[in-house]
């Protein structure tokens, strides 16, 4: 084995490229923002219409932003050669390939919900309810970035698959956009943020198999 | 006994013959449930007078629609774990049918929905949600093997990406269950019977029979094309090499 471990290779190739060209981390935050931005624009600026829906919009602009710069995230590793030498690697490739996503959640991911509070209260939501709101948006942003890596390991292959992956992606969204709605409106005593968190837990579970299945695939 | 199946040319065999009688079979079925449907049954004004009708051409797609999904993940699971291709060929051919019953089944449940509850599509009901998100996964499932490169890859891609929605759809149903549906309850499948009276239930379930015989009609149809298409490849390939 090679002085680095591939688990710690994997996580700390991921932080790095947040700082990489193509500026990885702001991308998202500059397409979250700007999605929620468009909102009252196009459903009108009322204030309790807007209050009402300002949850949901940062949820639905959570869930695109989770998918911008996947695209890259396994793609690369297969363009340079190193997703093969971690398939090689005594490593499970399952671990190799949660260390990456989970490291890319921590990088484009956890920023987002660092933001939700700002965007909320220009959206006119409660501000006493964002922050603890911040805890479902970070736990379904986990489940999101978690079936969007999958997704984003079936496309590694494909060149110009962002949208693919979209089209992969959105429908394994479904749960967790419901319960983490729910979740920021009933707030953290009700049962949603449970049901948000097992929907998380259940992607945790699945997910990193899915997708080291999928990259043996594209090594192949 | 998926060993006997597997053998192509006992497939090729068999199909042969057996595709179009389903496709005859299921078609006089499919008709005659129509007209009962249409011409013979009264109507009932309780659903919406003579809309209710709609009931057999939609109440088979939805049925069809989830048996496909159903069909599409454990084809998938057989040919990721045997590597049986007739398996692979049956999943490439069941997707675009899954996707074609499931646009009707939203279709049809549309034109009923709008003359009975006053509009065309409820995002608040659970089942109507459940067939949308499996609408995209079906139409998901084919743009990534469209987007594969090769035959080989198309068909593990497919398979993976079949089986992580066949765990994730009963996750999706119990979801959209939690929000408050309008949709009327499980009419036919019940465990004290189905409480649907004689003269309505025989056309259906006749007519779901049809679907489901002219389904498998048209699978084979399509897998006998696939059959075909490789063999060509394999000719075309012999005579590049050979000259």
């Amino acid at each position: 084995m090679t002085a680095q471990s591939p688990l710690r290779a994997a996580f700390r190739q991921a932080l790095g490229e947040a700082w990489a060209g193509g500026a990885g981390v702001l991308l998202p935050i500059g397409f979250f923002a700007g999605a929620a931005m468009l909102v009252p624009f196009t459903v009108g600026s009322e204030s309790s219409q807007l209050s009402s829906i300002g949850t949901g919009i940062l949820w639905v602009a959570l869930a695109l932003a989770s998918l911008v710069s996947m695209e890259r995230v396994f793609q690369a590793d297969l363009e340079d050669g190193v997703l093969e030498l971690w398939a090689q690697e005594e490593t499970p490739l399952f671990l190799v390939a949660a260390a990456k996503i989970i490291a890319h959640w921590l990088v484009s991911g956890l920023p987002l919900v660092l933001l939700t509070p700002p965007i909320g209260i220009a959206l006119q939501v409660d501000p006493g309810a964002l922050v603890p709101a911040m805890l479902a948006y970070g736990l379904g942003g986990l489940a999101f970035f978690l079936w969007g890596g999958v997704a984003g390991a079936l496309a590694a292959s494909v060149a110009r698959g962002g949208l693919l992956i979209s089209l992969l992606a959105l429908p394994l969204f479904v749960p967790t956009a419901i319960f983490g709605a729910l979740a920021t409106i009933e707030g953290p005593g009700g049962p949603s943020l449970l049901f948000l968190g097992a929907t998380t837990l259940f992607a945790l579970s699945i997910a990193p198999f899915a997708a080291s299945a999928a990259l043996r695939l594209a090594v192949d | 006994m998926i060993r006997a199946f597997a053998n192509p040319h006992r497939f090729m065999a068999l199909s042969r013959w057996l595709a179009p009688a389903c496709l005859g079979v299921g078609a006089l079925l499919m008709v005659w449930s129509v007209w009962q449907g249409l011409w013979v049954v009264p109507q009932d004004d309780y659903q919406g007078g003579d809309i209710m009708r709609a009931m057999f051409v939609h109440v088979p797609s939805a049925w069809l629609a989830m048996a496909s999904y159903m069909g599409l993940a454990a084809t998938s699971l057989i040919w990721f774990v045997w590597r049986h291709e007739l398996a692979d060929m049956a999943a490439k051919s069941i997707a675009p049918l899954g996707a074609a019953y499931t646009a009707m089944c939203l279709a049809t449940g549309s034109i009923w929905g709008k003359p009975t509850w006053g509009t065309w599509w409820l995002w608040d009901d659970a089942r109507m949600m459940s067939v949308l998100v499996m609408f995209f996964l079906f139409l998901g499932y084919m743009a990534l093997r469209a987007a594969m490169e090769t035959r080989q890859k198309a068909a593990r891609a497919g398979a993976i990406l079949a089986m992580v929605g066949a765990v994730n759809v009963p996750l999706i149903k119990f979801s959209v269950d939690i929000w408050s549906s309008i949709h009327q309850d499980a009419s036919v499948l019940r465990l004290d019977g189905p409480a649907m009276p004689p003269v309505y239930l025989t056309p259906l379930l006749i007519g779901g029979l049809a679907h489901m015989i002219f389904f498998a009609g048209l699978t084979m149809m399509l897998m006998r094309a696939e059959v075909w298409g490789r063999r060509g490849d394999v000719l075309i390939a012999r005579k590049l090499s050979g000259s």
